[in-house]
């Protein structure tokens, strides 16, 4: 068992609308990234990914507040900083975050390595321009990104190009964990397959130790994590490895997750995809008791009532279900 | 709909704005009940007379019912009214010229208080010889001066007063009566009053009535310019950018030309060639209306640009509606909330140019009717800055910045409800 | 397979936009046959002209060159009548549920528009909201909830779904569906995709399906058509082209798209998929 990376206790962070009403977009979250490993967050659109990405920064502005737990990163305690200790100490050499639209981040007026050299001086200001250069020159060889590229303007690249470039300049610091949401979503697939291929050869070659992958595409998420972390409604559902929870999920909700994947491949054609009916509760004042039990078809009554709790299953895996595992297998063979 | 406007009516800034253009409106409508008649007709022979009541010296001779009022320091304010400005001036230039003249009398200019009648007589009467002789000093200005103490003494004279009437018959003037220190009338039975809030202008014309009468014009010039220029730029920017292609390239040409020569110098190439006889405020209004549609037009133009390629239009087509049909039931609503607020503007913007265009003396036609603008022409052109006049142009002032500033916080208000980006 | 009727076909459709050096080809010369009770997929990654080219089949945008023929004759929609009654027979839905309505007419407006269009407009009330109800029932909703509320009020499925219940009033011939299930989540693309398929079944339309996720366009398609900047390049059964790939464009798609049981290369899954195999 490798060094734990990044470790998440009872992570619990809100937004406050408008109208002053609380919404627990991420609620109660708690998980472990060890070094050399991925994790990838799947879910719905509003499930709590994007807020969890966020949160776990440690980089809170207003609509987005902290509320509890701890986001512990190679055994140092970064919740509770003050937003500059975070910007100054953490960003960058502890957590790199690669947002969904990243490509239009870069101011255009300036040389992508102006962004370098800023991302770099934050943690080093001493740092001589040459030393930079040389550094930032020498990632982007390892990395197949041409050299030439840090002489440029970020409207002088392409799509793909802009967020492979944005990926080397946030992870120059080889940060400890990468934060990914949707880093490829905007791309073609070729593109994608790239700037995934550079993800993947960050990691390889150790300038990220640990990575979060957010994404709703579940086909890539198998292809990218070693991981597979399902939220629904601000709560973690299911844990477990990629093949796993691809081949064979346990919590009801990640199965007809799972059950909507749509590959090119031998064999999409004969099984018939089905979709979850309903909609996500209202986080403003969610269900009580399994916060999916309304959209759920193996549901009992009690489901309702009892609160429960993310549970630790064989294998590494957890999942949340007041059902137990041989009565959903059961269920599940029954169809 | 029922929310927007709660919203709306929540926003400060459009109930500032809101409450300030209703106050005026109200003011203007009930101004004229009570005080009713022809603004523009000249009640006074002087010009620029100052703010004030004014009640007929004769008629007041005639009130029957005399009053005696024993008011302390009734004296003390008739001396102080009876010595003039010029008098205390010359008192003044008088005793610093001694101080000069003399070695043990001292006294510095700071320190005589020309408002301090007592003060004033009391260094006078102490320091002033007849027989003082400057250097340099005219006869004709020591002259002054001895008169000045001559007519010093005469302020103590609290004689009655009396009335002779002439009586062009006999060619004989008869007693009358006689008026005393104690005696007074009320203001209300004089037969003839007027109250002169803001005085009169150069014409001698009431000037709180000229300006509400011109509150009234300017709004109407605002109001038929921004209808015009809001209507004109809301069609030629639909037609341009619904349609688009030839006829597009067709009505840019032309908004394209009306945006690179400067709005004014065309207003005022226009007004010019009307002539000042056929300036009305009508054509005057229609002139602005005429030379602003160009920035609605092409606001408009770039919207419905964007709305024609959304797909509820692209629905709406599907679904076999007619061109006219889809303007106005699918592309209006969109934009309605940005063409009130232009029209807001241009309103704002058609009183502005009016006051403008006037004070260049290109206004509308002088005897018809007053507008703000003309009011600020008259005031320059027959110097009330000069005479100290301010009753003529500041209250005018006030009211062009008030009128704008208000429509102004309107919009802004709007901007707040139906621009997303600056909801807070 | 010789009775499939053809129920649109083009030769040569060609759209430019612009002209001189800012000349840009969105659609170069492409043939097509569609026939009668298929699902057609158009694949094909942004900027492919894939949304030009429906455009140019619904008649929103004019064609530069080539031609449509609709039901084995020349399409002629040179007026508005003409076009109406074109529009009977072909419609759309498009990809963003949200910019898809008018936000300031009612849901009860836009269903009764689409029996005001089949010639509907003089029955009795009871007997379009009966037809308005059926719609509903159509695609999951009840219309119970739905009149008097605003397009917006709904979720981006559930606004979607309306759009197929319109499609069930109208009853085209054929029916564009332009992404729909792109801006939508997985788990309620399912649903848009039963009822497409339902349509298809049911009624026996014509849906031509545009999409950039090979996936979709396998799973949901009988022939597909692989669009690459403005050409097609492959077309065929779904089972052909998709595992069978004849064009490098495809081969070069297929091979980059993230799949299940083929990971990539450089995956980690990869040795995982080789031990089971082994096994």
């Amino acid at each position: 068992m490798g060094k734990i990376m990044l470790e998440v206790n009872g992570l619990t962070t809100k937004y406050i609308t408008r109208y002053n009403e609380d919404v627990y977009a991420v609620n109660n979250v708690s998980f472990k990234v060890e070094e050399g490993r991925s994790v990838g967050i799947a879910g719905e659109s509003g499930c709590g990914k994007s807020t969890l990405a966020l949160s776990l920064m440690g980089y809170y502005f207003a609509p987005l507040h902290y509320m509890k737990g701890d986001i512990i990163i190679d055994g140092r305690n970064i919740s509770g900083m003050k937003p500059d200790d975070v910007r100054k100490n953490i960003l960058g050499s502890e957590i790199a975050y690669i947002p969904q639209a990243a490509l239009n981040a870069l101011n255009p007026t300036r040389k992508v390595i102006k962004f370098i050299e800023d991302v770099v001086r934050v943690h080093n200001p001493k740092m001589h321009k040459k030393e930079i250069y040389d550094l930032a020159r020498e990632r982007f060889e390892t990395l197949n990104l041409p050299a030439e590229t840090l002489n440029k303007y970020p409207v002088e690249l392409s799509g793909g190009m802009k967020q492979r470039t944005v990926i080397a300049i946030s992870t120059i610091l080889s940060p400890k964990v990468l934060i990914a949401d949707e880093p490829s979503s905007a791309l073609d697939v070729t593109s994608q397959k790239m700037v995934i291929k550079m993800i993947h050869d960050l990691m390889e070659l150790g300038y990220i130790k640990s990575m979060i992958f957010i994404t709703h595409e579940l086909p890539l998420l198998y292809n990218v994590t070693d991981d597979i972390m399902v939220m629904y409604a601000g709560q973690v559902v299911e844990y477990g490895s990629a093949e796993q929870m691809v081949f064979d999920p346990l919590n009801p909700y990640s199965k007809g997750l799972m059950g909507s994947i749509l590959v090119p491949e031998d064999g999409t054609r004969d099984e018939k995809i089905v979709a979850i009916p309903g909609t996500p509760p209202n986080l403003k004042n969610p269900p009580d008791g399994c916060r999916f039990a309304e959209r759920c078809k193996y549901a009992k009554p009690h489901c309702r009532v009892y609160h429960v709790e993310l549970t630790e299953l064989s294998n590494g895996r957890a999942s949340r279900c007041i059902t137990s595992e041989q009565e959903l297998r059961e269920a599940y063979k029954n169809e | 709909m029922k929310n927007t406007f709660k919203q709306i009516f929540r926003t400060a800034n459009f109930l500032i704005g809101f409450i300030i253009i209703s106050i005026v409106l109200l003011f203007i409508t009930i101004y004229p009940i009570f005080n009713p008649g022809n603004p523009l007709r000249m009640i006074g022979q002087d010009s620029f007379t100052p703010p004030g009541t004014y009640f007929s010296l004769y008629d007041s001779l005639d009130v029957s019912h005399v009053y005696t009022f024993r008011l302390e320091g009734a004296d003390d304010n008739r001396i102080y009214a009876k010595l003039s400005d010029t008098d205390r001036e010359h008192i003044k230039e008088w005793l610093l010229l001694f101080n000069d003249y003399d070695d043990i009398f001292e006294i510095r200019a700071e320190d005589i208080d020309l408002e301090d009648t007592e003060g004033l007589l009391g260094l006078w009467w102490e320091h002033f010889d007849p027989e003082v002789r400057f250097d340099n000093m005219t006869i004709a200005e020591r002259r002054v001066f001895a008169r000045l103490d001559v007519n010093m003494d005469r302020l103590f004279d609290f004689y009655d007063k009396e009335v002779w009437m002439y009586n062009p018959e006999s060619g004989e003037s008869e007693y009358l009566k006689s008026v005393g220190t104690l005696d007074y009338v009320n203001v209300s039975d004089v037969a003839n009053v007027r109250i002169l809030p803001l005085g009169t202008d150069n014409f001698g014309r009431d000037t709180l009535k000229q300006l509400v009468s011109a509150i009234g014009t300017s709004l109407m010039i605002g109001l038929i310019a921004g209808l015009i220029a809001t209507g004109l730029g809301l069609l030629l920017g639909l037609i341009a950018g619904y349609i688009g292609g030839i006829v597009d390239d067709f009505i840019m040409f032309f908004t394209n030309l009306f945006t690179v020569i400067p709005g004014i110098v065309l207003l005022i190439l226009i007004s010019y060639s009307i002539g000042q006889e056929h300036r009305g405020a009508t054509t005057v209004a229609l002139v602005i209306g005429l030379t602003s549609w160009v920035w609605t037009t092409r606001a408009v133009r770039a919207q419905v640009m964007s709305l024609r390629n959304r797909d509820h239009v692209n629905l709406s087509k599907l679904s076999g509606h007619s061109m006219p049909k889809i303007v106005v039931k699918d592309i209006l609503p969109y934009i309605a909330s940005y063409v009130v607020m232009a029209f807001i503007l241009q309103v704002s913007s058609g009183i502005l140019a009016e006051a403008g265009l006037s004070m260049l003396g290109l206004g509308p036609a002088t005897t018809e009717s007053a507008t703000l603008g003309l009011m600020m022409n008259w005031a320059l052109r027959y110097n009330a800055h000069l005479s100290g006049a301010w009753w003529a142009y500041y209250p005018v002032i006030l009211v062009i910045a008030l009128i704008s500033f208000a429509l102004n916080m309107i919009n802004t208000g709007l901007d707040r409800v139906f621009n997303p980006q600056l909801r807070g | 397979m010789n009775s499939r009727e053809i129920c649109l076909s083009g030769t040569g459709v060609t759209k430019v936009f612009g002209f001189g050096n800012n000349k840009t080809v969105a659609v170069n010369n492409v043939d097509f046959n569609f026939y009668s009770g298929e699902l057609v997929s158009i694949v094909g990654e942004s900027g492919s002209g894939k949304t030009t080219l429906i455009k140019m089949l619904l008649g929103l945008t004019n064609m530069t060159e080539g031609e449509i023929q609709f039901l084995g004759k020349p399409r002629d929609i040179h007026n508005r009548s003409k076009k109406k009654e074109y529009w009977k027979n072909i419609q759309a839905i498009f990809q963003d549920p949200f910019s898809s309505y008018n936000i300031f007419s009612k849901i009860d407006t836009v269903l009764l528009d689409c029996i005001h269009m089949r010639g509907g407009r003089g029955l009795p009330k009871q007997k379009k909201i009966e037809m308005m109800e059926e719609a509903c029932r159509f695609v999951n909703l009840k219309f119970a909830e739905m009149t008097n509320k605003y397009p917006f009020e709904l979720s981006g499925g559930q606004m979607q779904r309306l759009m197929i219940a319109r499609i069930f009033l109208l009853k085209p011939k054929i029916l564009l569906a332009d992404e729909p299930t792109s801006m939508i989540d997985a788990c309620s693309r399912a649903t848009i995709l039963d009822m497409l398929l339902n349509l298809r079944n049911e009624i026996g339309m014509t849906i031509i399906f545009i999409t950039h996720d090979m996936g979709l366009a396998y799973y949901i398609s009988d022939t597909v058509y692989i669009m690459e900047r403005g050409k097609i390049v492959e077309f065929g059964s779904a089972n052909d082209v998709i595992l069978n790939p004849q064009a490098d464009y495809t081969k070069r798609l297929l091979h980059d798209v993230p799949k299940i049981h083929e990971p990539w290369e450089f995956s980690k899954r990869r040795a995982v998929v080789a031990s089971e195999s082994s096994v």
